[in-house]
């Protein structure tokens, strides 16, 4: 694996209130490596998006707090920053892709002056300079008409070609990471995977690593070099998506691989894991998923697996797989 | 043939240009042109604006210096719509007095405004319980006698005039604004493209006043026409009660003071007509270009 640029380490958000603590994001870790795409999945409410906000500093506060853990940029700690530093780590070292183009552009500004407004402030550019890195930027997305699409508002571009605009915005300071939030989710699949392959252009060329969160794994596969799987605000498996794929071994990340159908096989009812996941104000004592695996015995519900790296790079936190 | 899709290629052309770079706000005035009435609005308030800034262009009477030897007297050629008790000429007082009414609806209505929007700009931007704390006073203000303020005032300084009243107004009728736009403010930090500046790194100041600030324009300019409509008709009922500009100003409101005994309504009315009908023009046409306004900026607004 490459050199390492962000070091997630026991990270622990939570939400509290006065009658309830809610753990949205409870003991993660993981790396991302100079220039590797990261894929992070789970269902609804498993923390997925906390933890990118958490990343960001951009936890909803005052309830939402980052309780515990380090989160490294290279060896700067996020957590220990200032709101003034955060400030020129957002969008300057760290930017981020949402996953509603339709909402996530200011309809009074033109696309121009919302790229260049980033460029002024981190890389002091004059308001011409910004405008006309702003149209390479928009050209290197793929905009043919870029010097037409600077003057214009988010209202007259479609849904791809917002979330195109969004890459630009968010690439245009050269981040070292880029945390894309289920860029796709919102998009037609003929333009997801031109966006798809849009981000991984811009990887080879500029060496940007890639946070991508999803709960499709379709474009895990597609995307990323190593993937991690949250459960109830765990990791409860991690490694490359090779390994993964190949070895899947947790009885979750397996559940989810069968939910996926199948085209050419012939199902009456598609697959669907059963159960619903646990509150995060309330969870088990032993293992999370227990209430929803199939092969759950006694010690699942008594004790809590560690996170075990069961063969090289390939962790699983399961007390049924061993090395 | 070959002429044909040379012209068909420059319609598309101009096609594509006239749909190019239009902002919202830019769409909006092009609705807003397309109204009637708030065109007509629009018109005669300009015309209004113009007779009261240019009076002297109408008449070569002064709105202050009284003809003592010709007081009370009806419409003449002299004096058109006759003189007052003071020698003062009407038809002077009618188009000078737009002056002080306009002055004071326009000056109390952005100084609402101002304040309005950066007490609920804080407040909503900032939320929890900087904003319940806020709102709290809000409540007290709103609850404030705004008649009281004017007597207390004027009987501190033995006089009022037209800065007074700009000031007592917009000292108590900000919060009913500030509600408003604390509520937008509120709306609109939840908005992604707001969470999206942030992302980018840009600063508090900067995401109020760039990034939601211009977002709240159109129910701004909405709300500003229709607050001036509602304080040229506070101004003249003030004036009406006794407690808006000293007699010697000229308003309408003051004019239609001095006419509002039984006496004079019946018998006077080329006196007190001419006020009343500017005053209600005024209200009318800038009531109409407030609702142009609306329908212009949120067209799903149209009934």
């Amino acid at each position: 694996m490459s050199e390492p640029l962000l070091k997630v380490k026991n990270l622990k958000t939570y939400f509290t209130s006065r009658h309830s603590q809610v753990k949205a994001v409870d003991g993660v870790d993981f790396v991302v490596g100079k220039g590797r795409v990261l894929g992070i999945v789970g269902e609804s409410g498993s923390g997925k998006s906390m933890t990118s906000l958490s990343i960001m500093g951009l936890v909803p506060g005052p309830q939402g707090k980052i309780v515990e853990g380090e989160i490294l940029l290279e060896d700067m700690d996020l957590v220990k920053l200032s709101d003034k530093q955060m400030e020129n780590v957002r969008g300057n070292l760290v930017s981020m892709i949402f996953q509603e183009p339709m909402t996530a552009l200011n309809p009074v500004l033109t696309i121009g002056e919302q790229i260049s407004e980033m460029l002024i402030k981190h890389r002091s550019m004059r308001k011409s300079e910004a405008m006309a890195k702003a149209i390479e930027m928009l050209r290197s997305v793929g905009f043919a008409r870029a010097e037409q699409i600077v003057k214009e508002y988010p209202h007259q571009l479609s849904g791809g070609m917002r979330q195109r605009a969004m890459i630009a915005m968010a690439m245009s300071c050269e981040p070292k990471l880029l945390i894309a939030d289920e860029p796709t989710t919102a998009l037609d699949v003929t333009i997801q995977a031109q966006v798809l392959e849009l981000m991984k252009d811009l990887r080879d060329r500029t060496g940007t690593s890639v946070v991508l969160i999803t709960h499709d794994l379709g474009v895990i596969a597609e995307m990323a070099d190593d993937m991690i799987v949250m459960y109830g605000g765990q990791v409860v498996e991690s490694g490359t998506a090779d390994d993964v794929f190949e070895v899947t071994l947790h009885p979750y990340t397996k559940a989810l691989l069968a939910s996926i159908p199948v085209i050419d096989e012939e199902r009456d009812r598609l697959y669907a894991i059963p159960g619903t996941v646990p509150s995060a104000a309330n969870f088990p004592v032993g293992c999370r998923f227990a209430d929803r695996c199939s092969l759950v015995e006694t010690r699942c519900r008594e004790t809590m697996p560690e996170l075990q790296e069961v063969r090289t790079g390939h962790w699983v936190r399961c007390h049924l797989v061993t090395k | 043939m070959a002429s044909d899709v040379a012209k068909m290629k420059g319609e598309i052309t101009k096609a594509h240009k006239a749909v190019r770079g239009r902002s919202p706000l830019q769409l909006a005035m092009g609705r807003f042109m397309r109204n009637p009435l708030a065109v007509a609005g629009s018109i005669i308030l300009l015309i209004i604006i113009f007779i009261t800034v240019f009076a002297p262009l109408f008449t070569h009477w002064s709105p202050t210096n009284p003809d003592i030897m010709n007081t009370d007297a009806g419409p003449s050629a002299l004096h058109w719509l006759g003189t007052d008790s003071n020698g003062y000429d009407n038809m002077a007082r009618v188009l000078y007095g737009g002056r002080v009414d306009l002055t004071i609806a326009f000056a109390a209505s952005i100084m609402v405004m101002v304040l309005g929007t950066i007490y609920g700009g804080i407040s909503g931007f900032l939320g929890g319980w900087v904003d319940n704390l806020l709102m709290r006073f809000v409540d007290i203000m709103l609850n404030f006698p705004f008649i009281s303020l004017v007597l207390v005032l004027e009987a501190i300084f033995n006089t009022s005039n037209e800065w007074m009243l700009i000031l007592v107004v917009g000292l108590t009728a900000w919060p009913g604004a500030a509600r408003m736009i604390r509520g937008v403010f509120l709306q609109l930090r939840e908005q992604d493209y707001v969470i999206g500046a942030v992302t980018i790194g840009a600063s508090r100041m900067r995401i109020i006043f760039r990034h939601i600030l211009p977002n709240t324009l159109s129910l701004l300019t909405v709300l500003v026409s229709m607050s001036v409509a509602g304080y040229v008709g506070l101004d003249a009922g003030l004036s009406f009660l006794g407690l808006g500009v000293p007699p010697s100003v000229a308003s309408w409101g003051a004019m239609l003071n001095t006419y509002s005994d039984y006496i004079s309504l019946s018998t006077k009315p080329y006196a007190w007509i001419p006020p009343v009908v500017m005053i209600v023009l005024t209200i009318l046409s800038i009531n109409f270009i407030g609702d142009g306004l609306r329908d212009a900026f949120d067209p799903q607004s149209r009934s």
